[in-house]
């Protein structure tokens, strides 16, 4: 009997103190979902979902405190990404949030540009190059197309433009969206 | 010459070949256009930036556009002219986008840039070799475009053990490589020599197949006898898509290029027949990549025949000159397999372009019908792929599968498609598919620079902020220090003052005492002072 009672509160010990350690050492910082649901998100920082960014967005849904189709510029694809993680069903895009458009970047004229820097300041980026009084110009590469630097424009010089397609960026069209795709097939 | 052993490849389709057409006649230089339309990007890799200004004169070879970046090629001035225009014109892909080109109006002079021969390239290392062919601006001419001085580089560690000249040129139509090898069986292996001195392989193939007997016949008159010991001319069989590099190079060493692998990987690298003649120009000759032989075929033209055609002339002027008939009505870059259309013929001959293919549209197209899981175009799938289930993943768009099922070792040759009963456009699938993977890579990796770009800023604005706050705190600690400085000299001044107040008082009590002083008076004057000091008191008590 005692011994019994013995061994079994030494094990008890025992396996305490290894998970105790484990807790310890293998301590995950942060939480894990939180990341790979950042990394579906399309990171235009846009704030259309109404999380001042993609990462605030991420950790509501990983709370439970959003839901899954607020991204209005990942659209359908990022929804069907996020409900595969997730391991929840799909949702249309809750257009409250707005619609999806193609992939869109803004551009300044600049001669109207009065070089006040508040588009510099609101960009999520640092995609707008410029200083006080001097003409600012968007590295086109960078933009993602938030269009947060339109709204604070004084003198409206900054305009939407689609992003346009190159041969590096062309794409193969789906068969039968073409008439390609049957010629190939005769 | 050694007698080789051949592999079998898997699967692949014999064909039929369409080739006699367009070689009854010896190739002859096109005309001299009016303009030439260069296209910068001629090439896999980044585009060329332009080194002329609208207006300039260029000579005959002269560089027109060139780029800092590793994998990119220069484009030369075909003939002498003047500089018209930079501007975007449509180029042969199969998307129709315009694309950024350089337009010259020639002058019918040809005048010649300076040229550099190297005839001693046997002296010059790899290296020197290397920047002479990429500042030649070749690529590699079967079709895919890639720079070739990037596959002339043997690597630190990689011994190259076969060097192979691809003549085989297994697709329907296409000729212009077998009359190359017919007519400039020379230059072809001068250049093969040229490869094999960068490469310093040990042992060169030139593999034909074997239904162009000529273009065999006449590279074996054209090799000398010390040649011979290290060049083998070999006829490989005629079957699509033999002429695919992995699969030449399993026919030829039994080798088998692995997945995402390169052929230099197992010791092969293996070049063009039409590349290796314009190495030859390139160090021989000093004159850069400016024409091609190119097929012009097809029922659409009443005369098909190959012709040696400067880069930029339109397609429809080479057209015109063979005959276009009633039938040209679609336009194919390339052969019937593998190339892809064009919408319009206004477009200019580029490095990769090595066929013109008219035909007339069908006028009933094939009805795609469904899947019935025969199986045949997994029995011809060269790369003894899954093409079926290739075809359900990509339709469905689901690209990890594909990926999983090999897409990316897909050659698109085009034979799933040609035997599939229900004509479903397999090869359309996989080139969408792959664009598609492509794409979103290149979006997951764009938006990875906009998460880190958005941290970075974050950073820097709580960091900015963190500043600020120290160095309001920092101001503060000196206000409030001067502010105690200050209390402490106020303190001192009072004291001086108090000090300066007493040694006053102290003065005054003295002159009071010494007014005091009069013991030494007589009684009468002691009598005038109190009689004064009681005037004094009187005046006083009155005020």
């Amino acid at each position: 009997m005692l011994t019994t009672i013995i061994a079994i509160a030494t094990l008890a010990i025992i396996f305490g103190l290894v998970l105790g350690f484990a807790a310890i050492r293998f301590k995950v910082e942060g939480d894990p979902i939180v990341d790979k649901i950042d990394s579906v998100l399309p990171q235009t920082q846009c704030g259309q979902c109404t999380f001042p960014g993609c990462r605030p967005y991420a950790e509501a849904i990983a709370k439970g405190e959003a839901d899954i189709n607020q991204c209005p510029p990942g659209g359908e694809a990022v929804i069907n990404e996020l409900a595969d993680l997730l391991g929840v069903d799909p949702k249309p895009l809750n257009e409250e949030h707005g619609e999806h458009t193609d992939k869109t970047v803004v551009y300044i004229d600049e001669d109207i540009c009065i070089g006040c820097t508040l588009c510099i300041q609101a960009c999520p980026v640092d995609a707008i190059v410029g200083a006080a009084k001097l003409m600012h110009t968007v590295i086109e590469d960078e933009c993602t197309g938030c269009d947060l630097c339109i709204p604070v424009c004084p003198v409206d010089c900054i305009y939407i433009k689609p992003v346009t397609e190159t041969i590096s960026t062309w794409k193969w069209p789906l068969p039968g969206s073409s008439l390609n795709a049957e010629k190939e097939s005769s | 010459m050694m007698s080789m052993r051949l592999w079998k490849i898997f699967g692949g389709l014999k064909l039929p070949g369409f080739k006699s057409m367009s070689m009854s006649q010896a190739t002859q230089p096109a005309p001299l256009p009016k303009t030439l339309t260069l296209p910068l990007k001629q090439h896999i890799g980044i585009d060329a930036e332009p080194v002329v200004k609208v207006g300039d004169t260029v000579l005959k070879g002269q560089m027109i556009a060139t780029s800092g970046n590793y994998v990119s090629a220069p484009v030369h001035a075909p003939s002498s002219g003047k500089v018209t225009a930079i501007k975007k014109h449509r180029i042969p892909h199969p998307s129709g986008i315009e694309t950024d080109c350089i337009i010259i109006e020639t002058d019918g002079e040809e005048r010649w840039v300076e040229c550099k021969e190297h005839s001693n390239y046997r002296q010059l290392d790899a290296k020197t070799l290397r920047d002479i062919i990429r500042e030649a601006g070749i690529v590699g001419l079967g079709g895919a475009g890639f720079p070739s001085f990037i596959k002339l580089d043997a690597g630190s560690s990689n011994m190259i053990d076969t060097l192979i000249l691809n003549g085989a040129e297994c697709e329907p139509y296409i000729t212009c490589d077998a009359m190359l090898m017919q007519e400039q069986s020379r230059k072809v292996i001068d250049g093969l020599n040229i490869m094999r001195h960068a490469l310093q392989a040990k042992h060169c193939i030139i593999a034909v197949e074997d239904n162009k007997r000529a273009a065999h016949t006449m590279l074996v008159n054209a090799l000398h006898d010390h040649e011979a010991e290290y060049i083998d001319v070999i006829q490989v069989p005629t079957l699509y898509p033999a002429g695919g590099e992995k699969q030449l190079i399993k026919t030829l060493t039994g080798k088998e290029v692995p997945s995402n692998g390169l052929p230099i990987n197992i010791g092969v690298v293996c070049h063009n027949v039409a590349t290796a003649a314009a190495t030859a120009t390139a160090v021989l000759e000093g004159k850069p990549l400016i024409s091609r032989y190119v097929t012009i075929t097809g029922e659409g033209v009443d005369h098909p025949c190959n012709l040696d055609v400067l880069f930029g002339t339109p397609f429809s002027e080479l057209i015109n000159l063979c005959g276009r008939n009633s039938h040209a009505e679609q336009f194919i870059m390339g052969g019937p397999m593998m190339g892809f259309e064009i919408s319009n013929d206004d477009v200019p001959v580029i490095k990769t372009s090595n066929c013109i293919l008219v035909k007339s549209e069908n006028p009933t197209p094939d009805y795609i019908m469904p899947c019935i899981r025969c199986g045949q175009c997994a029995e011809v799938c060269p790369a003894q792929l899954l093409p079926q289930q290739l075809y359900w993943y990509s339709r469905a768009k689901n690209f990890d599968k594909t990926q999983d099922y090999n897409l990316f070792d897909c050659i698109e040759c085009g034979c799933c498609s040609y035997v599939c009963p229900s004509h479903i456009p397999l090869v359309q699938y996989f080139r969408f598919a792959k664009t598609e993977i492509w794409t979103q890579e290149q979006e997951k990796e764009k938006s990875d620079i906009a998460r880190q770009r958005h941290e970075f800023r974050q950073f820097r604005m709580e960091r900015k902020k963190a500043e600020n706050e120290e160095r309001k705190r920092q101001k503060r600690e000196l206000l409030k220090k001067v502010n105690k400085e200050k209390d402490n000299s106020e303190d001192a001044k009072k004291a001086a003052i108090e000090a300066a107040m007493a040694r006053v008082k102290a003065r005054r009590e003295a002159q009071h005492t010494a007014q005091e002083n009069t013991d030494n008076l007589t009684d009468e004057q002691k009598h005038l002072i109190a009689e004064i000091d009681s005037r004094r008191k009187k005046a006083k008590d009155k005020s």
